[in-house]
């Protein structure tokens, strides 16, 4: 079934700075994660799933690869004459398109969605990987009679890494009114952080982006959540499904790790809500003689003469006879040259490993290595 | 709207000898290769060819078919002028039959041949694999001015009285064609791939039609142009080609793809296109044991797999061992579970402690060795054993 009073708007840049290794040379939504996805397919899917037809994606720099991912938004049941999907680049002149925060991102696309005769908009950043029902969200926001509603999950919030200095924590009451936000705070133990996906309705995203964009106000957080909960009914939607949040480097690493637990792989992929992507038609992944490959997630168009354990190997990923390959992150074309070693490294894109080359990191703090770069032997 | 040459693909046929594999869909829709299926080869050489106009004929079990082809979008077919195009059988104010032979299935679309003009057309056959330029083909058919020109390989002499053979002068000038001869006169086999002067082809095929006949290019339409004196020439191909039409020739062509010099898949200047589900990547368990084999997208693999071809989404769980075999999209197959040369159907589930199957030498001489073939959406209940050379369902 398809909704047309249904808008969808994915920010694509947001939380660029968070992941800056990645999104030197592309968006946040255009990182690619999980063996042969990039984090905007999850948003995307998650829209297109939840019989959403027309979907506008906010960028602001960086996005080549994303213009390069998306195409006609075919692949994702977008490519239609009725809604389809939108790429919103910059556009606003008196910022150079270049916004500091959701609120100046929509100023940029307002005439996107005045255009829309759309009841409700469904908005998520490309930070939170996970398959979400929007149905599910927009049916609590209409009975709870919502303006805005946010979705939130419970974490346990340890020292580890950055803790919840990247998350919005909400306190949500009985009646899943939210009664408090707090940006970035230094808390430990269960909280409700904020997955930066929200349902709103129209008219009223309007108002607040004519309202508070001209007075110079950027952040929806603070601006609306924060210092308007009175005027705006704000509620909380709990979603209880897995999730994983990028936040940075390691949380890239680790939630790209924890696939390798068939329990999350079938919680994120073997469903009923498939996560679609871009198809590349590469062929079948080859297991030479002498191989060995243990719990790790392999793309098509891998040739795997090596071993390889606890790792993620994206399309056409190379491994040569006698290489070695623990708990890394291979993207897409990489080479690993015969007798190489690499432990905890994540290789962007094309990168070449050199014969013999010994590569090695901790998994608390994993090595990066640049796309393109080529390692050759001393 | 003019086209200079477009395709049309044979897909109608049974392919009554893969049995229990096309009991419900046509011979091209069979899966092959690990992601791909037949008619995938042909689809995408005319892509890769730069043929943008190709008529699909289609009769027997066509729903699988016409599904997988849809629009023709993963072959880059579907185009604002021409594209691919489902051609079943259909009615006409003269009355309707079914396709009788080759040429009448081409000769019962030659208004849709005739609404793009064309100069030339290719025809096909949908039940082989290779990877073939047609327009060198097409190239050679200018060259030559000929009328017609078939594609050839050069067979062994013990092969030869399988395929039709033709006798050619110093110019590839085909000077004797013969059907499947009993004393072959050469080793230049017809693959079933013509390039045809449409004009040309188009007087034959009504002359064809109204002589009765078996109405087959192999058996009318190239005799009697020959025997007119037409300009018809050879062009001889090199590289790999097989006729899948029996479940032994299958399971080899598939076991071919292990050994890239045979069949290269990998080919980024020609690549094969095919209808992609979106699958996440395979999972490779902690107890898998993978050697020698192709394993596809959405896979599970925690069991030992050597020289064996999975296709997507296959469940193969600890303690399986797949040897020597061909495991078909979707299958799963349960722990305890052995299978050996074998072709395992789309969907079929293989409950544990199964055993399929044999090598030649575990089958020993007296008995008769052949791969055991499992049908698509089968269940083998546990402990049952399905001998080398078996079937099912028995068909």
């Amino acid at each position: 079934m398809i909704y047309n009073n249904i808008l969808g708007l994915i920010f694509s840049n947001m939380h660029d700075e968070a992941v800056s290794e990645l999104t030197q040379v592309r968006t946040m939504g255009s990182i690619l994660f999980g063996g042969r996805y990039r984090l905007i397919d999850f948003p995307l899917s998650n829209m297109t799933n939840s019989g959403i037809p027309e979907v506008g994606i906010i960028t602001k720099a960086n996005y080549q690869s994303l213009l390069d991912h998306i195409g006609s938004g075919r692949e994702w049941d977008l490519g239609t004459k009725n809604g389809g999907l939108h790429l919103l680049p910059p556009f606003s002149n008196h910022m150079n398109g270049l916004y500091r925060g959701r609120i100046e991102a929509l100023e940029g696309v307002l005439p996107f969605i005045q255009h829309s005769d759309a009841e409700y908009v469904v908005m998520s950043d490309c930070d939170v990987v996970t398959t979400i029902d929007f149905r599910q969200v927009i049916r609590e926001h209409k009975r709870n009679e919502a303006d805005i509603t946010v979705v939130y999950a419970k974490h346990n919030f340890t020292n580890n890494g950055v803790g919840s200095r990247a998350s919005t924590i909400l306190e949500v009451d009985s009646d899943k009114r939210v009664v408090s936000a707090t940006i970035n705070p230094d808390i430990l133990g269960e909280a409700n952080r904020s997955l930066n996906m929200f349902v709103i309705s129209r008219k009223i995203l309007e108002k607040i982006v004519t309202r508070f964009a001209p007075e110079g106000f950027a952040s929806f957080d603070k601006q609306v959540l924060q210092q308007n909960k009175a005027n705006y009914k704000i509620c909380g939607f709990e979603h209880k499904g897995y999730y994983e949040k990028i936040e940075d480097i390691m949380s890239y690493y680790n939630a790209n790790m924890n696939l390798l637990k068939p329990e999350n792989l079938h919680k994120l992929f073997l469903n009923d809500t498939p996560i679609f992507t871009k198809v590349k038609d590469s062929a079948p992944a080859k297991y030479e003689k002498g191989s060995s490959v243990k719990n790790s997630l392999v793309a098509d168009g891998c040739v795997i003469e090596g071993t390889v354990e606890n790792s993620i190997l994206f399309r056409g990923v190379k491994v040569k006879k006698g290489a070695i390959v623990r708990n890394c992150i291979l993207m897409q074309n990489a080479k690993i040259g015969e007798g190489a070693e690499l432990h905890a490294v994540i290789t962007d894109k094309n990168v070449k490993v050199g014969k013999d080359k010994l590569l090695t990191a901790s998994m608390k703090n994993a090595l990066f290595i640049k796309k393109n770069q080529k390692i050759e032997e001393d | 709207m003019k086209k200079e040459c477009i395709a049309m693909l044979l897909a109608g046929g049974q392919g009554s000898r893969l049995y229990a594999l096309t009991q419900k869909m046509a011979k091209p829709a069979v899966p092959f290769g690990g992601k791909y299926r037949i008619i995938d080869f042909p689809l995408s050489n005319c892509s890769n060819s730069g043929i943008d106009t190709v008529g699909v004929l289609t009769q027997y079990q066509p729903l699988e078919l016409n599904d997988y082809i849809g629009n023709g979008q993963p072959w880059d077919l579907d185009r604002l002028r021409g594209g691919v195009h489902i051609l079943p059988p259909y009615q006409t104010a003269s009355g309707s039959s079914w396709y009788e032979g080759t040429a009448n299935a081409i000769y019962q679309n030659i208004r849709f041949i005739d609404r793009y003009n064309p100069e030339y057309i290719i025809v096909l056959g949908g039940d082989h694999i290779y990877k073939m330029d047609y327009s060198k083909m097409v190239d050679f058919h200018k060259e030559h001015s000929a009328d017609a020109t078939i594609a050839v390989l050069n067979v062994s002499l013990e092969e030869a009285s399988r395929f039709g053979i033709m006798t050619c002068d110093s110019e590839c000038r085909v000077v004797d064609f013969t059907e499947k001869p009993k004393e072959p006169k050469s080793t230049l086999a017809s693959m079933g791939i013509y390039v045809f002067t449409w004009d040309k082809l188009r007087k034959y095929l009504i002359e064809n039609e109204n002589a009765g006949g078996s109405k087959d290019f192999g058996k009318d339409i190239i005799p009697a142009m020959l025997q007119n004196g037409e300009r018809m020439f050879a062009y001889a191909f090199e590289g790999y080609w097989k006729d899948v039409g029996t479940l032994y020739s299958l399971w080899e062509a598939n076991m071919d793809i292990l050994n890239s010099s045979d069949l290269e898949l990998y080919d980024a200047d020609w690549k094969i296109y095919s209808r992609n589900m979106s699958l996440p990547p395979q999972y490779i368990g902690p107890d898998a044991d993978i050697q020698d084999s192709l394993v596809s997208d959405g896979c599970s693999v925690n069991g030992s797999v050597h020289s064996s071809i999975i296709y997507s989404g296959v469940t193969i769980e600890n303690n399986v061992v797949i040897d020597h075999s061909v495991v078909m999209p979707g299958a799963v197959i349960k722990s305890g579970a052995v299978v050996k040369y074998a072709i395992i159907g789309a969907d079929s589930v293989i409950e544990s402690d199964v055993k399929i199957g044999a090598s030649k030498e575990e089958t020993g001489e007296n008995q008769k060795w052949d791969i055991a073939v499992i049908g698509h959406s089968e269940v083998i209940s546990s402990g049952v054993s399905v001998a080398p050379g078996q079937m099912i369902p028995a068909v």
